[in-house]
C-alpha cells in the first residue's frame, strides 16, 4: 500500500522541480533589472522598485496565483495553471531576488568599484569581471535558502490544478483514504528533496570559496 | 470605477469577516508555537540526547514540510489517526508547529548572541541554572530576537491565506466563494490584496524601521 501512494506522489515531482525551477530562473533574471532601479539616479525609479518589491512580498502566493490563473485567466487570456503558477512564483522570486542582490552588493568592498574605476575599466567589464564574480558567490548562500523555500511554496500551485506533489498527494488521498500516510510521505518527500539542494549549494559555495581563498 | 468601488462596498463586509478569521488563526498559532519555539530552542540545546532528538526532528518536519502539507496533514490526516479536529483547530495546530519550527530558529540565534561572560558571571553569583535563564539569559537573548519574531508574524499571517485548502472561511476562501459566485474573480480577489497589503506594508516598514533602531546602538 505505502509503494502505491509513495509511487501516486511521486508522479508529481516532475512538475515540482520544473515549476520551482522556471520561477526560481523568472526570479534570478528579473530580480536583476529591480534591483538595478532600487540604485537609480532618479528618486521615482528608486520609489516605484521599493513599492513594487514590498507589494510582491506583501501578498500571498496564494492570492497571487489566484489572481493570475482566475483573474486574468477567465476572459482575458488562455493560460495554463502551470503558466500561472509559474508566472506568480517567478514575480513573487524575483522581489525577494532582488533583496538578495542588494544585500550582496552591500557586502562587497567599495575598494572593488574603487579599484575597477582606477584601472579605467568598461562598465561592462567592470560589472562581468570584478563586481559579478564575487556578487554570486555571496548572494548564493541566500539564494539557495531561498529556493529550498521555493520548493515548498510550490505546494501552493496544487490549489490551482498543477499536478505536482502536494496535488497528487490530495488526489491520492481522497482515492484511498489513507490520508495520515500520503500527506506523511508527501512531506517527508520535500524535506528529502530539498537536502539534496542544501548540500549542493554548500558544495558550490565551498568550490567558490575555494578560488578565492588566499 | 465607480462601479468597482459598488461592487468592493458590497462584498468589504463578507472579506473582512474573512479576515478576522485569518488574524484570529494566525494569532493562536502564534500564541501556541512562538513558546512552543522557546522550548524547542532550548531543547535542542540540551546536553541529554532524548529531548535534543526529540526537538531536532519536530523542528526539521516543521521547516522541511511546506505549510500547507502540515495543515492538510492535520485536516485531512489526523482523522485516520482518531483525531478529528475542526479546521480552525487544525490549521491552529499545523501553523503552531511550523511557527514553533520556524521561531525555534531565531530564539536560538538571539540566545547565542548573549555573550558567554554572562553565563560565567550568573554562575559565578550562584544563581541555578534555571534562574540564571530567567533572570539572565532569556532578558538580554528575546530581546534580539523580538525584531525577527514580528518580521515571522507577518510571514505567519500570510501564510494563514493557505487554510484556503482545508475549508477555513478566511479571507482568500471568502474571496474566492464570492468570486464563483460573481463570476468576478479579478475585482474580489484585487480587494483581497489589498487587504492583505494594506496590513503588511505598513508592518513590514514598521519592523525594518525598529530593526534600524535596535541596531543604532548594536556596535
Amino acid at each position: 500500500m505505502t509503494l502505491d501512494i509513495l509511487q501516486a506522489i511521486a508522479a508529481g515531482i516532475p512538475w515540482t522541480l520544473a515549476l520551482t525551477a522556471v520561477a526560481l530562473v523568472i526570479g534570478a533574471a528579473l530580480g536583476q533589472p529591480l534591483c538595478a532601479m532600487r540604485f537609480s539616479r532618479w528618486s521615482a525609479v528608486r520609489f516605484l522598485a521599493s513599492a513594487l518589491i514590498l507589494t510582491f512580498r506583501s501578498i500571498p502566493p496564494i492570492v497571487w496565483l489566484f489572481f493570475i490563473f482566475f483573474g486574468f485567466g477567465s476572459g482575458y487570456l488562455q493560460i495554463s495553471p502551470f503558466q500561472a503558477a509559474a508566472a506568480g512564483l517567478g514575480l513573487i522570486t524575483a522581489a525577494n531576488m532582488a533583496e538578495i542582490y542588494r544585500g550582496a552588493l552591500a557586502a562587497i568592498h567599495p575598494g572593488q568599484w574603487e579599484a575597477a574605476f582606477a584601472l579605467n575599466l568598461l562598465p561592462r567589464h567592470r560589472f562581468l569581471d570584478v563586481i559579478g564574480p564575487q556578487l554570486l558567490r555571496v548572494a548564493l548562500p541566500s539564494g539557495a535558502t531561498y529556493a529550498i523555500g521555493l520548493l515548498k511554496d510550490s505546494a501552493i500551485s496544487s490549489t490551482i490544478g498543477v499536478s505536482e506533489i502536494a496535488f497528487q498527494a490530495y488526489h491520492t488521498s481522497q482515492r484511498t483514504f489513507h490520508s495520515l500516510d500520503v500527506y506523511a510521505i508527501a512531506g517527508l518527500l520535500y524535506i528529502l528533496i530539498s537536502l539534496p539542494m542544501a548540500s549542493l549549494a554548500r558544495w558550490i559555495d565551498i568550490k567558490l570559496r575555494a578560488r578565492v581563498a588566499r | 470605477m465607480s462601479e468597482l468601488l459598488d461592487f468592493w462596498w458590497e462584498w468589504l463586509p463578507s472579506l473582512l469577516n474573512g479576515l478576522a478569521v485569518s488574524v484570529a488563526v494566525t494569532a493562536v498559532s502564534l500564541a501556541l508555537g512562538i513558546p512552543l519555539g522557546l522550548i524547542l530552542a532550548l531543547a535542542v540545546q540540551s546536553k541529554k540526547t532524548a529531548p535534543r532528538t526529540i526537538a531536532l526532528v519536530a523542528v526539521e518536519i516543521g521547516r522541511g514540510a511546506p505549510a500547507l502539507i502540515l495543515l492538510q496533514f492535520t485536516y485531512f490526516g489526523l482523522p485516520n489517526a482518531g483525531l478529528a479536529l475542526s479546521s480552525f483547530a487544525s490549521a491552529s495546530l499545523a501553523l503552531a508547529w511550523c511557527t514553533g519550527a520556524y521561531t525555534s530558529e531565531i530564539i536560538r540565534a538571539g540566545l547565542e548572541a548573549v555573550p558567554h561572560g554572562q553565563k560565567e558571571a550568573a554562575s559565578a553569583i550562584g544563581l541555578s541554572g534555571w534562574d540564571a535563564l530567567r533572570y539572565v539569559i532569556l532578558p538580554q537573548g528575546l530581546r534580539v530576537s523580538i525584531p525577527p519574531l514580528f518580521g515571522f508574524s507577518i510571514l505567519m499571517l500570510q501564510a494563514s491565506s493557505l487554510c484556503f485548502a482545508i475549508a477555513l472561511p478566511e479571507l482568500v476562501s471568502q474571496a474566492y466563494i464570492i468570486g464563483s459566485n460573481t463570476f468576478r474573480y479579478m475585482s474580489i480577489l484585487l480587494l483581497a490584496g489589498l487587504l492583505y497589503a494594506v496590513i503588511c506594508i505598513p508592518a513590514t516598514m514598521a519592523v525594518s524601521a525598529l530593526e534600524r533602531r535596535l541596531g543604532q546602538h548594536a556596535h
